[in-house]
Order: C-alpha cells, then sequence, then structure tokens
C-alpha cells in the first residue's frame, strides 16, 4: 500500500516539475520591453559576430557532450537556410568563458538575438524550437 | 561514440515500470535486476537489454534520428542510476524499507522525467561536474 502511494506522489510531483521545466526550457524571451544592452563591439568580434553584416545574428553558445546543443544547431541552421537575412553563428562556451560570465550565461545551449546594432534583443535557454525561433526574428526583419 | 537520443529515452521508460513495479512489490530482487542493467549500461551502452530491445523492436519501425548525441552524458546518467537502486537493494535487504522505497522512489523519478520530458537529469550532473572540473586532455571538439 504505501509503495503504491509513493509510486502516485512520485509520479504526480514529476509530472508538475516536467511540465514546468518545458515551459521554461528552450522559451525564447525578449530581453526587455525596449531591448537589451548594445554589446561591446570588441566582445563580439572575440566571439566572431559581425552584427551589421545581417539584420539578425542568432548567437548559439554551445559546448561539448551537448545534446540540446545539436538539437539547437539543426534548428538555427534550418531557419538561417530558409531567412537568408538570418546569421548563425555558433560559439564554443568552454573558449570564451570571461565572455559567457560577461554575458550571464549559466548553460549551453543558449542563444542571443542579436540585431544590427549589436544590441541582445532576445535570449533563449534551452534548445529553442523551430516554429518559435522564426517568430522570434521575424519582427526584427520586418523593421530592420 | 555518438548514439540515437531516442534510445536512452525507450530505455527510461522501461526502466520507468520496472522501478515501479519494485515500488508496488517492494521486491529486492527486481531492484537487484535494475541495478545490473544500470551498470552494464554505464559500461557500455551495447551492452544495455532495453537498448537491445529498441535496436531490435523500435529502431525497423522509425526512420533514423534528426540528430545524434554523445554517449557520454547517458553512460554517467546509468552510473548515476546503478548507485541509487544499489543503495535501495542495500535498504531492502538490511530491513530498512524506507531507504529502499526512497531511493527506489529517486530513481523513478529520474527515469520518469527521462522519458516523459526528455529531461536526463543525470545529463545534466555530467555537464555541470565538467564545467566545473574541466578535463586534463584537450577538450573535445564543438562537433562533438
Amino acid at each position: 500500500m504505501t509503495g503504491l502511494v509513493v509510486l502516485l506522489a512520485v509520479l504526480t510531483g514529476a509530472t508538475i516539475a516536467g511540465l514546468l521545466w518545458r515551459r521554461r526550457d528552450g522559451r525564447i524571451r525578449a530581453v526587455a520591453a525596449d531591448g537589451g544592452d548594445i554589446l561591446d563591439p570588441a566582445l563580439l568580434a572575440r566571439l566572431g559576430v559581425d552584427a551589421a553584416a545581417a539584420p539578425v545574428t542568432m548567437v548559439h553558445f554551445s559546448s561539448a557532450f551537448c545534446q540540446p546543443c545539436r538539437v539547437t544547431r539543426r534548428v538555427i541552421g534550418e531557419v538561417a537556410a530558409l531567412l537568408p537575412a538570418v546569421r548563425h553563428v555558433e560559439v564554443d562556451a568552454e573558449s570564451h568563458l570571461d565572455d559567457v560570465r560577461a554575458l550571464r550565461i549559466m548553460r549551453t545551449p543558449t542563444v542571443l538575438v542579436i540585431d544590427r546594432s549589436g544590441r541582445v534583443v532576445k535570449r533563449a535557454s534551452g534548445a529553442p524550437r523551430k516554429a518559435d525561433v522564426v517568430a522570434a526574428v521575424a519582427p526584427l526583419l520586418v523593421a530592420a | 561514440m555518438d548514439i540515437d537520443p531516442r534510445g536512452p529515452r525507450f530505455a527510461a521508460a522501461v526502466t520507468t515500470v520496472v522501478l515501479a513495479l519494485v515500488l508496488l512489490t517492494g521486491s529486492w530482487p527486481l531492484l537487484a535486476a535494475q541495478a545490473l542493467v544500470f551498470a552494464l549500461s554505464a559500461a557500455n551502452l551495447r551492452w544495455s537489454p532495453y537498448g537491445w530491445l529498441y535496436r531490435t523492436l523500435a529502431v525497423p519501425r522509425l526512420g533514423p534520428p534528426a540528430e545524434l548525441e554523445p554517449s557520454a552524458p547517458p553512460r554517467f546518467a546509468q552510473g548515476v542510476g546503478f548507485a541509487f537502486a544499489a543503495i535501495g537493494v542495500v535498504g531492502y535487504l538490511a530491513g530498512a524499507t524506507a531507504l529502499g522505497t526512497t531511493a527506489t522512489a529517486l530513481a523513478l523519478a529520474a527515469a520518469f522525467l527521462n522519458a516523459a520530458f526528455g529531461l536526463c537529469l543525470g545529463c545534466e550532473l555530467y555537464l555541470w561536474i565538467r564545467r566545473i572540473v574541466p578535463p586534463r586532455t584537450t577538450t573535445a571538439p564543438i562537433n562533438d
């Protein structure tokens, strides 16, 4: 009898936790109502990002042994192939630890959506869904 | 080595059922058998009986995976599962049923989260440890 109670409690608790996690993971959120900070050009250069080269640059921070990073790489790659105005830059987090810390990046994959002026407009922690990525960049393409 | 990421999720689903049965029956031999499966998988994913089931039954019916994942994090996660299962067996054998039940419940929660939501807690732990203790040899390339 105890076993059944424990089983139900575990399944209920884990389901709630899982649903909460799934809502947050990969969600692309706007950085602030008027956008985030304009990043230091030197930092962008270190990461291999040329913001002015495209209306939208998606900077994907990844690391080794990271399976969601592979999903992210594929998803962003597909969006970049679909929308020429979107650039895709992948950065190895482990080789840029200082910059990663400065950008408050806590885990991989983390994706920063950067506009032409080098401003961080949106960010996502965890692998974003393709439809969400397209929805996130669309307003920037219209405004650019 | 790279693997089909759906394999570990399938294995997690089987593990969830097995551990649920352990909770319902309090059967330490069943838990010990699961501990053995954990140990085999941690050593080499090819040795996992659940992986064998996946390859034999599921793969012929599914298409190829969208991307592969590195095998080190799932193997580590199986090792963590083994630790919990081993503690559980010791608990049941020593008459400390609460310990046995708790250890089983925790392993079940992790397996369920993996199976239902694709959230591999052991994998996250592996990545976290790698961040704290970088390997002494060269890190794996970004395309790992």
